[in-house]
């Protein structure tokens, strides 16, 4: 990522409604009006059931919206295939979930690898050189050859960041990224994100219970009943 | 190595145990299927060649196909025809024009012709009589068509000319009547003639019903026999190509009008009962393989929800559906060819083991052996059939797994 992509949307929410059809249909999101630029850290709040994961859901194309659109990048996503959002997503956006969900048979540079080679932007030697950075960046470099059953919790998670960013992906979405984390490991994951954000130019959404992290976050929106009841940037 | 087979041989390692267990399914059933079909195949052309062997090609006989119309039932086809008291003539039986014929195919550069005169004969020897069909052959044309002079085990067909009356008697017949070479029996014939007959040599074909009912001797002095000077009722015919014979022999009889049978048309209730054989030894391989395939079925399913996190998570990364279905059909693959190569070696192991048995048949004389046909197409056919059973026993848990939802698993997960 680059400084060119600083307060260039990189991931909206235009009017987005998703309702899960059921007998009593289950709305978990309604209206959504949200931007996401580049450089920005946001963080999503609000109570259990509020729709925040289903939010970043949306966001990260792993769900379609009932009623609006999802733009990545300032493309609508709407009219894509499954396939289409498949590449969007290798290509355009990382993931970290409250889980690490690392491949449990690979190591964690190999946990890297796999999305690298998936794209094949790169040649074999470059994306070995890429994932290698990008552990060491995380402090992770003599841990590349452990499998995730041999990491700690925040080493795990520290990897599965690094794999968010294999593809050098312009949104990041992170799910309770520090839900299982100790406060000392929660405040160094945040403190990757905010430098991914302001120092990388991406987008990076956080969603959280944890108002003290979400208080150090560029904006704050928060949830209720999947709704956006406020959006506000921070100090 | 591309990265779903990368992912699939991984996911396969870390379930050593239940991989092995459906590498060794499969293996099964490809090494029975081979070593089955080597067996059938050799015993089938054992038989055949056995058949080739100790008949003729074509047969031309003195009879039709469709036995002759009254004059007035051919001048009104469409008509209810009665005849009332008709008297057929009695032909004389044999082949009509018989040299004549016999040049015409000798003219043919594929085919060998031996002419013959068959009829039924009873042995006398030292009070015990037996019955049996006599042949009467010009050895030199006889060899070409047949492998008697092969067969015969003590004395030369050549003896023929040498005796007055020289007979070569099945080694069968000779123990039952208890003669032995040189020795001298009483033949008659239906018609009352009477031979006194100097056995020149036994012959030995290893099918009874020939070892035990046929003999031998000089056209003339059959057609003497049977009072039946210059007749010859059979055509024995040899042809170049001997999956050939059939359509030959229909050209034969369209030519001549006689009877003309090709082996294949002689032997088809016994060509009828080997591919009945054929179907349900394929039935018995493709439920072996079948079993097989569930075997994998079982592990690909047990893969595929183990993994619903892993495949959330690839789906998240942008994994699409075909890459997931790959990842698991793979697994099916490579399962079911890993276990055919394997099922190669047991396969050919299992042939190397029964080549080695030996046994006695029941009236047989002789020890024989599991006739065996080793062809690379039985290699062949039964992988493409593992495979394809694996890849379809594969397919379906994939197709599921490719349709997963990451969300609800995320979700789950959470």
């Amino acid at each position: 990522m680059t400084a060119t992509t600083h307060g260039r949307p990189l991931v909206a929410a235009r009017g987005v409604t998703r309702i899960l059809p059921a007998a009593v249909p289950v709305t978990l999101v309604h209206d959504i009006d949200l931007e996401v630029t580049g450089g920005e850290a946001v963080a999503v709040t609000g109570p259990s059931g509020s729709g925040k994961s289903s939010l970043l859901y949306l966001l990260g194309l792993l769900d379609r919206p009932t009623r609006g659109r999802v733009e990545v990048d300032g493309r609508d996503t709407a009219s894509l295939s499954s396939d289409d959002l498949a590449r969007l997503r290798l290509e355009r956006l990382g993931f970290v979930f409250q889980f690490h969900f690392l491949l449990p048979e690979f190591s964690a540079l190999d946990n890297l690898l796999i999305p690298m080679r998936r794209l094949a932007r790169l040649d074999e030697d470059a994306m070995r050189a890429r994932a290698e950075d990008l552990l060491d960046s995380l402090g992770l470099l003599s841990l590349k050859d452990k499998r995730p059953d041999q990491l700690s919790g925040g080493e795990a998670q520290r990897v599965a960041i690094a794999r968010a960013l294999a593809n050098d992906p312009a949104v990041l979405l992170t799910d309770e990224p520090t839900g299982n984390l100790d406060s000392r490991n929660s405040a160094a994951v945040f403190d990757i994100f905010q430098r991914l954000a302001r120092d990388e130019g991406r987008a990076v959404v956080v969603v959280t219970h944890d108002l003290a992290l979400a208080a150090r976050a560029d904006r704050r929106v928060e949830l209720v009943d999947g709704t956006i009841v406020s959006d506000s940037r921070q100090g | 190595m591309p990265l779903v087979l990368r992912i699939a041989l991984t996911h396969l390692r870390a379930r050593t145990r239940q991989t092995l267990v459906s590498l060794l399914g499969v293996a099964t059933g490809v090494g029975f299927s081979i070593a089955m079909a080597a067996l059938m195949q050799g015993s089938q052309l054992d038989f055949i060649n056995k058949i080739i062997d100790a008949t003729p090609h074509i047969t031309v006989k003195d009879e039709f196909r469709h036995p002759d119309e009254q004059p007035a039932a051919r001048r009104f086809p469409d008509a209810a025809v009665a005849i009332v008291g008709a008297k057929p003539t009695e032909e004389l039986r044999g082949i009509k024009g018989a040299r004549r014929k016999l040049a015409i195919l000798e003219d043919q550069p594929d085919l060998a012709v031996s002419p013959v005169l068959r009829g039924q004969v009873v042995i006398r020897y030292f009070g015990k009589d037996e019955a049996a069909a006599i042949a009467g052959i010009e050895p030199d044309r006889h060899r070409r068509v047949s492998q008697l002079a092969g067969d015969i085990r003590e004395g030369r067909l050549d003896d023929l000319h040498a005796a007055a009356n020289g007979l070569i008697v099945g080694d069968g017949l000779a123990r039952k009547l208890g003669a032995k070479l040189g020795d001298t029996v009483t033949v008659s014939s239906p018609v009352g003639v009477v031979f006194k007959m100097k056995i020149v040599a036994l012959f030995h074909t290893g099918v009874i019903s020939l070892d035990e009912g046929e003999v031998y001797a000089l056209l003339k002095k059959v057609q003497v026999l049977q009072d039946r000077q210059n007749v010859i009722n059979r055509l024995y015919v040899k042809t170049g190509d001997v999956y050939g014979a059939f359509a030959r022999a229909r050209d034969i009889e369209a030519r001549f009008g006689y009877l003309a049978e090709s082996w294949d048309e002689a032997n088809q209730d016994i060509l009828e009962a080997l591919q009945v054989r054929n179907v349900i030894m394929y039935t018995v391989v493709a439920a072996i393989l079948l079993v097989a395939g569930m075997g994998i079925f079982n592990v690909v399913s047990t893969i595929t929800f183990e993994k619903l996190r892993d495949i959330a998570i690839l789906k998240s990364m942008g994994f699409s559906e075909r890459d997931i279905r790959w990842i698991f059909v793979l697994q099916g693959l490579i399962a079911g060819t890993a276990g055919s190569i394997l099922g190669w070696g047991l396969g050919f192991g299992l042939c190397r083991i029964m080549e080695g048995i030996e046994f006695k048949v029941r009236f047989a004389t002789e020890m024989t052996q599991l006739p065996l046909y080793y062809s690379p197409w039985h290699y062949l056919i039964a992988t493409v059939f593992a495979v394809t059973a694996a890849a379809l026993a594969a397919f379906f848990p994939a197709r599921r797994a490719a349709r997963v939802d990451p969300v609800e698993i995320i979700r789950g997960a959470a």
